[in-house]
């Protein structure tokens, strides 16, 4: 495990902490927040025959999860690359 | 050709295909029994991480269950599916990077602790088992109703092969495989929705077919008034509280995210960058069924209620006298399967006719409306433990029997077998491996035998791997409780214990060896006597604890949020009053945590 030249450890830990945090927060305000916590607030809206926060709970939820990992993925190899830990 | 001879054909096809497999991809070497040589492409292994983790629950049962608790089903849905966001931000690219074989092996190097690995492998063993058990019992189920053998020739027959692919080809056969019954277990499930779909509201995609229109009105809404009328809770209401939805949730999440067979095939991967994409072409593969779960879930829940009311479809009087079926001429489907004891039936006021309904509603006007028409109980049930009638459809029965109730062809019900016995078989094999890499790995060459060569390794994996066949085996005859809610309490226990522990692992580097083992060890016997203490009744047989007893209204399937956090608050103090980690292993954690230099895993 050699270390890059001109590597700033906690530079990059915090960087990848700032974007781990946002998948977090994103994560669960689609899941426990729009699916279980404001649901019944959600439910009055509807979209076709869902009741919205049924929806998020049922499908909404996934479908954003699958969007969230390869945005997240995508953003975690912009940072490798600027702070040339990439793989080569 | 009968149902019977196409079923055996589709069953045999398939089968003969996974033989192939692992035949063509058996393994030569520890590196590629363990994590199959770690050169897997990424998409490929999103695929075989779907199948190993969509088990004989997500595919038998997980519909059932929605179909029955509505909006409370949707725990599930989450559940199983936002764990692996966490895996892919806070798991899959860290291990990946740390590059060893085993989850056991991670924990035992990051706290410089054989005792914190030995731990490691107790806790996976137990969820492990757990698990399989679950699993087995699906095979069964399965065989015995589509082919109708009886449930122990079935077991027989699922180990069997089992035993082939996991102890001949270990994770490189296993990965190869599991593509396989990922592709046929993703037909058999989809094919029967999209029809179902078509019927019902005329969408080809079964995602927006349920929220499409059935006649005049909306589906769901058509499904709730259906429900409410006849006692039960509306369907996108739920019954569960709100913060018992949230444990449930969370722990199956964290669980996901601290199952050892999910988090292995990670390992596969070459590199960190792919190991996180991986996590994201799993979700993908996972999607497809779980989005479509909701809708086969309401639709067979429609379905079921419209054939033994024919009120139902037609919109008119359900409490009228002929609305109910006459037991004489119930379908075809309900006599195949009143063998297998999922479904009866029993004429409580012996007027020949089936009555569904619930007679526990709390609703007066149902109950009154029920006793004007001279119903005198729920009629269609399963038969309970003891034999006799049970006033409920178990929950298995909404996808087996599914393409039966809406009248599909005979292929798609032997696809529906296939497809059931290809969940069940993907996810015993990755457990199988799991269990017998900590025994041969962790265990034998780790601790009790370290001189052990490279041939005797892999021998002792192949044994362990064959004597776990065997006790899953066993847990499949004589199964503690039904296929989901065992499944629910191996997340518990991976929730509790594992999960943190790695998670402290990467993230902290100063948590030391004292406070990951006591951690771990309060997260899992904490979950553990919860849940045997709540469910003695299922799990030994003994009287029933009152559900009005369970902590801050939190159910077993849940309780694992409560272990994780005691996890934590527990490591963290014991952390502050032992000796602190030495220097070595917090360079260790920083090395984890930049991609580069990852290569392949190394063997050691």
């Amino acid at each position: 495990m050699s270390q890059p030249q001109n590597f700033d450890p906690q530079a990059y830990w915090r960087a990848t902490l700032r974007l781990l945090v946002a998948t977090l927060v994103i994560w669960f305000v689609v899941s426990f927040g729009a699916g279980i916590l404001f649901r019944d607030a959600l439910d009055t809206v509807r979209i076709g025959g869902y009741p919205l926060g049924f929806w998020f709970a049922q499908q909404g939820s996934i479908f954003i999860f699958v969007g969230l990992i390869f945005w997240y993925a995508k953003r975690m190899d912009k940072i490798d690359r600027e702070h040339d830990v990439h793989e080569e | 050709m009968d149902l019977k001879t196409l079923t055996y054909i589709v069953v045999g096809l398939s089968f003969a295909l996974y033989i192939g497999i692992a035949i063509w991809a058996r393994a030569g070497t520890t590196k590629e029994f363990y994590i199959a040589g770690g050169g897997v492409h990424p998409i490929v292994n999103g695929m075989a991480t779907g199948a190993d983790w969509m088990s004989a629950a997500s595919f038998i049962s997980m519909a059932g269950l929605i179909a029955f608790l509505g909006y409370g089903g949707s725990v599930y849905l989450m559940g199983w599916t936002g764990g692996y966001v966490l895996l892919a931000v806070l798991l899959a690219p860290y291990l990946r990077k740390f590059g060893k074989f085993t989850v056991p092996e991670f924990i035992g190097d990051r706290y410089y602790s054989q005792t914190a690995r030995i731990v490691a492998v107790i806790c996976l063993i137990f969820i492990s088992f757990t698990y399989v058990a679950g699993q087995m019992r699906g095979v069964g189920i399965v065989f015995s109703r589509f082919l109708e053998v009886d449930i122990t020739t079935g077991l027989l027959v699922g180990m069997g092969l089992v035993f082939f692919y996991a102890v001949l080809g270990g994770m490189k056969g296993i990965t190869y495989t599991q593509v396989a019954q990922y592709v046929v277990l993703i037909f058999a499930y989809t094919i029967p929705a999209v029809f179902i779909s078509l019927q019902i509201s005329g969408n080809v995609f079964p995602q927006l077919g349920l929220g499409g229109h059935t006649g005049e009105m909306y589906f769901l809404d058509k499904l709730n008034q259906t429900v409410t009328d006849l006692g039960f809770a509306a369907y996108t209401a739920g019954n569960k509280t709100m913060i018992d939805v949230f444990c449930i949730t969370l722990a199956l999440m964290a669980g996901t995210a601290g199952l050892p067979h999910v988090i292995v095939r990670f390992f596969t991967v070459p590199k960190v960058h792919d190991a996180r994409l991986s996590a994201g072409w799993a979700l993908v593969f996972i999607a497809i069924l779980y989005t479509t779960a909701p809708a086969v879930g309401a639709m067979a829940r429609y379905n079921l209620h419209a054939t033994v009311n024919t009120a139902v479809a037609s919109g008119g009087d359900m409490f009228a006298p002929d609305a109910s079926i006459e037991g004489e001429t119930r379908p075809e489907w309900m006599k195949r399967w009143e063998k297998t004891g999922l479904v009866m039936w029993e004429d409580k006021n012996s007027d020949g006719r089936i009555q569904y309904y619930n007679d526990q509603s709390k609703d007066e006007t149902v109950l009154a409306k029920a006793e004007a028409a001279g119903w005198a109980g729920n009629e269609l049930g399963s038969k309970g433990k003891d034999g006799k009638f049970e006033g409920k459809v178990d929950n298995d029965i909404m996808v087996l029997a599914n393409p039966e109730i809406a009248g599909l062809p005979d292929w798609v019900i032997a696809l529906i077998a296939a497809g059931g016995i290809a969940a069940a078989l993907s996810t015993a094999a990755g457990l199988l491996l799991v269990i017998s890499s900590a025994i041969s790995h962790d265990l034998l060459k780790g601790v009790f035998a370290r001189n052990i060569s490279e041939k005797g390794e892999l021998a002792a994996g192949r044994i362990a791997a064959a004597v776990a066949v065997l006790i899953a085996g066993y847990l499949g005859y004589n199964p503690p409780g039904f296929v989901a809610q065992v499944v629910a309490f191996a997340f518990g226990l991976a929730c509790a214990s594992l999960f943190p522990t790695i998670v402290m692992g990467i993230f902290s580097k100063t948590m030391n060896r004292a406070g990951a083992i006591v951690g771990m060890l309060t997260g899992l016997s904490f979950t553990l006597a919860y849940i045997v203490y709540f469910k003695r009744d299922v799990l030994l047989g003994m009287s029933k604890v009152p559900d009005s007893e369970w902590l801050f209204g939190i159910s077993p399937e849940g309780i694992g949020v409560v272990g994780m956090i005691l996890n934590f608050a527990v490591a963290y103090l014991v952390m502050k009053l032992t000796p602190k980690c030495p220097d070595h292993i917090q360079h260790l954690v920083e090395g984890i945590r930049y991609p580069r230099g990852a290569g392949t895993a190394q063997a050691h």
